[in-house]
Parts: C-alpha cells; structure tokens; sequence
C-alpha cells in the first residue's frame, strides 16, 4: 500500500504527507480566527457565568445561614429579655407587698401610739382633777371642821397653834382612812 | 447516477489523487489550493463554530437555555473531563485552547461522513501539522515558562535514572518528546481520516465496479454499499475519537512540561 502511494505519489506529484503550504496559511488563519472569537469573547463569558452560578448558590446559602442565625440570636435576646421583665415584675410584686406591709405596720404603730397618747392624756387630766378636787375638799373638810368645832366648842379653842396641829392630825387620820378605802 | 457511476467507476481503485479535488476559484485548476473544496470546508466549519458560540452564548444568564446549555456543556466536558482531569486546578487556564481546538478538530472531522460532502480537511496533512506544531510549541513555551529553560529541558530529558544509563536514556527521552510528539499528533489524525476516506471510496466505488463490471454481481454490490454505511457509523466513532485524543493529548503534553519532577 505504501510503495502503492508512494509509486503514485511520484507519478503524480501528489505526496499525502507534504502539506500545501497554501493550506497551512489558510489552515491557521482559520484556526487563529476561532481561538481568537471564542477565546476572547465566549469562554471567558462561560466562566463568569459558572463563577456567578457558584455565588449565586453559595450566596444563598450564605445569606440564610446569616438570617438563620441573626434569628436565633432575635430568639435568644427575646428570651432573655423576657426572663428579665419577669423577675423585674417579681422583684416589683415582692417589693409592693413589703410596702405594703411595711405601710401597715407603721399605721398600726401610729393608731397605737395615738390611742397610747389619748389614754395617757386622759390618766393624766383624771389625776389631776382627782388632786384638785382632793385639795379643794381637803379645804373644805378643814374649814368645815373647824367652823364645827369653833360653833361647837365655841371660843375655847382659840388657840390657834393647838388648834392647826389637831385639825391636820385629823386630816392626815381622815386622808390615810380616805386612801385605804378609796384604792 | 448510471453515467456517474461509470465515470466513478473508472477511477477504481481509489487513489491520492481523489484527495486532489480541482479547485473552486479558479474553477477547476489543479494545484492551486487557496480556494478548494477542502479550504471551503474549513472555513465552513470555522465560521459555523463562530456562529453557534457566539449565538447561544449572546445574553448568557444563570438558568441557561437549552441552546446556552449546549454551548456549556460542550465547554464544560472539555473543561472538567480533559483540562482539569489531565493538568489539575490550574488546567482551567487552557480550557479555552483545548474547547477550540476540539472543536475545530472534531468539525473538520465530521465532514468526512457529510452526506455529499464526505471529505475531510483533516485528510489533508498540512491541518493536523498547523495544529501539532501550535501543541508543540504550547508544551515547551509553558514548561519553559514553568520552570526556566534549563530546568525545564533537564526535566524532560533527564529521567531519575542511575547514571551509567543516562547515555541511552537521554536520546530516547529527546527523541520521543521533542521529536516524535508533533509527528505523531498530526499523523495520527491525518491517516485516521485520509483512511476513513478511502475506506468509504473503496466500498462506494467497489459497488459501482463490480456492477458495472457484470450485472450478476449485484447483489455483492449491494452489500458493499451497506458495509459503507455501516462504516459511516465506525467513522462517527474515529471522528469523535480522534478529535478527543488529540485534544487530550495536548493536555497531556502541557501536563508533562508542567509537572514538578518525573
């Protein structure tokens, strides 16, 4: 086969294994021309299509990781937030029943002292209308006394030395009876 | 069709010179090749690759298309199974390279089993050669580029072998990666299709002279013409085949001249 081609070759001045040089040039302006459109213009287009593809992906993952977690730390801040408030109204609850308790307390103290006070006002305006009305009957008892000893006697007791000692000798016999039987 | 084919017929068996068609402008000269069928091609395929891309690729957006989906994935097996499984994470760079040339390669290619076409540009030696020496170029360039140039030619020729078989070792190493490598990337290519063209004309033209030659042997020419469609089909596979081979086979190359060490 290959002496064939080769006889033929030599006959016909046609080698199969010798290029045109005609078809070389035309061969690589050709293919010059395509490497050229598709290498400046389509594939470095395709690869920013994948490379945005990727980020399209990857970003949407990317971004609902982030709302993800942007919504548990809402979650978490809620939840703190609210155990807060809750022990803020328990706090708040606990501090109104010790006022009110304290309130309590310190009306009840005051009505006692108040009516504390009335009492003691009241012991001490008794005792001393007792002493006045002691003294003045004391006065009187005297007086009378002696007016009735004078109108009884007469003008024989004038003496007025002995006559003071016995009367307040009486007195204090009639004051000690008075205390004994009044207590 | 009767007159074709005894004129078909005549030139049987097929020879190099079917690869030779006259050329079109001006109509019908021989050797002259600026504007031939084969050329024609080319340009064809060149401008049709320019025009789906750019097309289906005018307003990209994230939910492709069914056509943009087309062009991506076309771009995206290259990419993925030939770029970055041969060179690694930095195979991405030359992804743009390997998707054009792939893509002229299995073009090219495909108008071996055109209907009515049915030639290949790449039966002509001097495309496979043009794309072979950018490939060998493209490997040395970025392994020089890589390493430096002595380093890199010490790592491409000199293998961790003990010294007393470096002398054996050395010319081996040029011989294969300097000197075969383009040789054998255009040639491979080249007789894949030049063979898949004669293989048709063979079973095409066989048909038309065993007719022609006596009528009872239709029947044979009848089943020569079915073996031709049925190599059609084991041509579709040559085609996408042969364009992935070498397509990864560059990648390789550019893999090797960018590795660290043997």
């Amino acid at each position: 086969m290959l002496t064939l081609l080769a006889a033929e070759a030599a006959e016909e001045g046609h080698n199969p294994i010798i290029p045109a040089w005609e078809e070389i040039v035309v061969g690589s302006v050709a293919f010059a021309v395509l490497c050229f459109v598709l290498m400046k213009f389509v594939f470095p287009q395709m690869e920013k299509t994948f490379r945005a593809r990727v980020d399209a992906i990857e970003g949407g993952i990317k971004r609902a990781e982030a709302a993800q977690a942007e919504a548990n730390e809402l979650l978490e801040q809620y939840r703190a937030q609210l155990a807060e408030a809750r022990t803020e109204a328990a706090r708040i609850r606990d501090e109104a029943r010790a006022d009110a308790e304290g309130i309590r307390q310190d009306v009840l103290a005051k009505a006692r002292e108040e009516s504390d006070r009335i009492i003691a006002a009241g012991n001490e305006q008794l005792a001393t209308q007792r002493q006045s009305i002691v003294r003045e009957l004391r006065a009187e008892v005297g007086t009378l006394a002696v007016d009735l000893a004078g109108k009884i006697v007469g003008e024989a007791l004038a003496d007025e030395a002995r006559t003071r000692g016995t009367v307040e000798r009486f007195i204090a016999d009639l004051d000690t009876a008075g205390t004994a039987g009044g207590r | 069709m009767i007159a074709q084919s005894v004129v078909l017929a005549a030139e049987f068996p097929p020879s190099v010179e079917d690869f030779y068609l006259p050329s079109i402008l001006p109509w019908g000269a021989h050797d002259n090749y600026w504007f031939t069928k084969i050329t024609f091609l080319v340009w064809v395929a060149v401008a049709a690759i320019i025009i789906f891309f750019l097309v289906s690729y005018r307003k990209p957006e994230l939910v492709p298309t069914k056509r943009q989906w087309i062009a991506e994935s076309i771009y995206g097996f290259v990419r993925n199974n030939i770029a970055v499984e041969m060179i690694g994470p930095k195979g991405v760079a030359f992804a743009p390279y390997l998707t054009t040339l792939f893509m002229f390669v299995i073009l090219n290619n495909f108008w071996g089993i055109v209907p009515f076409v049915q030639l290949s540009p790449n039966s002509h030696i001097a495309f496979p050669a043009v794309l072979a020496v950018i490939s060998y170029v493209m490997f040395i360039y970025v392994g020089i580029r890589k390493h430096g140039f002595f380093k890199y030619f010490k790592n491409a020729l000199i293998p961790p072998a003990p010294g007393f078989i470096l002398p054996l070792l050395i010319p081996i190493e040029f011989f294969s990666n300097f000197l075969v490598r383009p040789f054998s990337l255009a040639v491979r290519l080249f007789a894949n299709m030049f063979a898949g063209h004669i293989l048709l004309l063979v079973f095409t033209l066989g048909g038309f002279a065993m007719i022609s030659a006596n009528p009872l042997l239709a029947p044979v020419s009848v089943l020569s013409w079915a073996l031709s469609i049925a190599l059609t089909f084991l041509e579709f596979l040559v085609i996408c085949l042969q364009a992935y081979v070498f397509t990864v086979l560059t990648a390789s190359y550019v893999q090797g001249a960018l590795a660290d060490e043997h």
